[in-house]
């Protein structure tokens, strides 16, 4: 990747950032969850995804599955920033005369599948992938997982049998950012060593810094991984990234700010200036 | 036909359609040797096996997944509701040994919520054939639907030669100024008996077999409450959600008032045996179904005329 694509995508972070900050208000969102994923999105439509606002519904598109769903501001994002979805829809955050709401659903152009309970994408996206291989499509499939969902036991389920059927157009992306909803997973149920626990289940596996765009590039240019196999990368990523006063914050996981807040959070953001957060904490969503 | 040869048939005509299984294969023998990879062994994964048939579905592919009941609408519950139905997409369910047809096997393989859980899901349908005859007649057209649906599969041979089927209808095969017993399943042909033991000792006795329980036929439970004095409920599942509770939704909404029995499950699991010995014990031997539809009208009757 050249340096001044590598630029181009840290700008479309940096817009995708500022719009997961305008969502946080009027209501709140998953503020943390987002941030930690908005390098690997953002990459995977402007860099890896063959899918164009033209070729939605193309059955020849790649596929992106978001399987923990409270990042779907990240989504929204991109989708507005390469224009998928209008800038101003955003602002329709949770009013009811539009369905942008805090889990994904599929009346938005680019959203795959609804998501929100924990441990349904992998299977689902499973499905896509055998239709795939079935009438030896080249379509490659991506699902996002967060690191707690991994608690759930469909997700393991899936990989045995995706594994089992030679899956290697399935990619599976866990955004690693140390956090359940609350507690930190090696405090709660520890997964660690995590790339040997998907390599037992018969994963071909790498493990990357989730915010460097030169190291997501390595790793999604090197699919498929292995002849037979499900693509797995690690993704070590920090929960509430690009704004310090939130990061690595175990009871900042659902935030509805303030406007003030969400004023200091963009200077934060742009500016390196601290904001001062006063809002609840630890919400019950 | 049998419900293979038909499911073979049916697939060979249209590309669309796989066949899924979490690994149990009762079914589905000869469907591996016909079809090849459109066969989809999921191994014991039912949730496994319902996300990937959304996936697949999502595709333009019309699954159709199988696995025992209980383990199908109850486990992968979640799934059905969260991947299927709010998706509405055509994925068609096929769940057998229903109701008594777990014999011996005990209460975790007993689905006598199925009814219940299942017309809980917004569009999603539900059918209950009543043999096999009863079972290759409605297969199609639930296939060949848009909608997602549950087949409650009873594929034993019954002794009745059923009309053929009519989308929505309920099958009258009577119509009784006393009784109307209604019934669905496998407790038809012994309910069709009960019928005939009630009929010798005078009564006039209706009998329809409801086929598909949502969306559910209403004028047949209509009419048959504007013609007899007594309704009755035959099911192998809870009186929670299935039948029963149908029957007094729909009375209610038409504002219809008359005497209901259920002859079903009353909040416990039924004693594990061979069929004929469970059918016995529980009491839904002809006999015993006849037995207690009868002391439950002329009871009725006294109370009317004391």
């Amino acid at each position: 990747m050249q340096s001044f694509e590598e630029e181009s995508l840290k700008a479309t972070a940096l817009n995708v950032r500022q719009h997961i900050i305008n969502m946080s208000t009027g209501g709140g969102c998953f503020v943390g969850a987002s941030l930690s994923c908005v390098e690997l999105i953002v990459y995977l439509y402007k860099r890896f995804l063959n899918i164009g606002i033209n070729t939605i519904n193309d059955p020849s598109r790649d596929y992106l599955f978001l399987s923990k769903g409270h990042d779907v501001p990240a989504l929204y994002g991109t989708l507005a920033e390469i224009g998928f979805i209008k800038k101003k829809r955003l602002k329709n955050h949770l009013l009811t005369s539009d369905t942008v709401y805090w889990h994904p659903n599929r009346a938005i152009p680019g959203v795959e599948f609804h998501s929100g309970s924990l441990g349904h994408l992998p299977a689902v996206a499973a499905g896509v992938a055998l239709d795939c291989k079935l009438k030896n499509a080249s379509n490659r499939i991506v699902v996002i997982t967060g690191d707690g969902e991994l608690n759930e036991g469909s997700v393991w389920e899936t990989l045995l049998v995706a594994n089992a059927y030679g899956l290697n157009n399935l990619t599976i992306v866990v955004d690693r950012n140390q956090f359940q909803a609350n507690v930190r997973t090696e405090e709660l149920i520890p997964l660690e060593p995590l790339a040997d626990k998907f390599s037992a289940f018969g994963c071909d596996v790498c493990r990357i810094d989730g915010h460097d765009f030169l190291a997501i590039d390595e790793a999604f240019s090197a699919i498929p991984f292995a002849h037979n196999k499900v693509n797995v990368i690690i993704a070590d990523t920090v929960r509430g990234k690009g704004l310090p006063s939130i990061e690595a914050r175990a009871d900042r996981w659902f935030c509805a700010f303030s406007e003030k807040e969400t004023e200091q959070l963009r200077k934060e953001l742009l500016e390196n200036e601290t904001a001062l957060l006063e809002s609840e904490t630890l919400i019950v969503r | 036909m049998n419900y293979e040869e038909l499911l073979i048939h049916m697939a060979l005509k249209d590309e669309r359609i796989v066949v899924m299984t979490a690994e149990n294969r009762a079914l589905v023998k000869n469907i591996p040797a016909a079809l090849g990879n459109r066969f989809i062994d999921t191994g014991i994964t039912e949730q496994t096996m319902v996300g990937m048939a959304a996936g697949l579905a999502l595709r333009g592919r019309i699954p159709i997944i199988h696995a025992l009941t209980p383990f199908l609408t109850m486990r992968a519950f979640e799934f059905i509701r969260t991947d299927i139905g709010i998706a509405g997409l055509p994925v068609k369910l096929s769940g057998y040994i229903p109701g008594f047809l777990s014999d011996g096997n005990g209460p975790t393989h007993q689905s006598i919520e199925d009814i219940s859980l299942m017309r809980g899901i917004p569009g999603m349908q539900v059918f209950a054939p009543a043999d096999e005859d009863d079972l290759v007649k409605m297969i199609p057209l639930v296939w060949q639907s848009k909608y997602p649906s549950y087949i409650r599969v009873n594929h034993k041979k019954g002794s009745y030669s059923h009309a053929s089927y009519e989308e929505g209808k309920a099958e009258i095969i009577s119509e009784g100024k006393d009784i109307t017993l209604l019934v669905y399943g496998f407790l038809f042909d012994n309910t069709l008996k009960a019928k005939v033991l009630l009929e010798e000792t005078g009564l006039s006795v209706g009998l329809v077999n409801m086929r598909c329980l949502k969306p559910v036929d209403e004028d047949a439970i209509v009419n048959a409450a504007h013609q007899s004095s007594m309704l009755v409920a035959v099911e192998d599942h809870l009186s929670t959600g299935g039948l029963y509770s149908i029957i007094a939704e729909v009375l209610l909404k038409r504002r219809i008032s008359l005497p209901v029995l259920p002859v079903s499950l009353e909040e416990r699991w039924f004693k594990p045996g061979l069929l004929n010995n469970v059918l016995e014990s529980e009491g839904f031997t002809p006999e015993k179904i006849a037995q207690k539809i009868a002391k439950e009208y002329y009871q009725l009757k006294e109370t009317m005329y004391a």
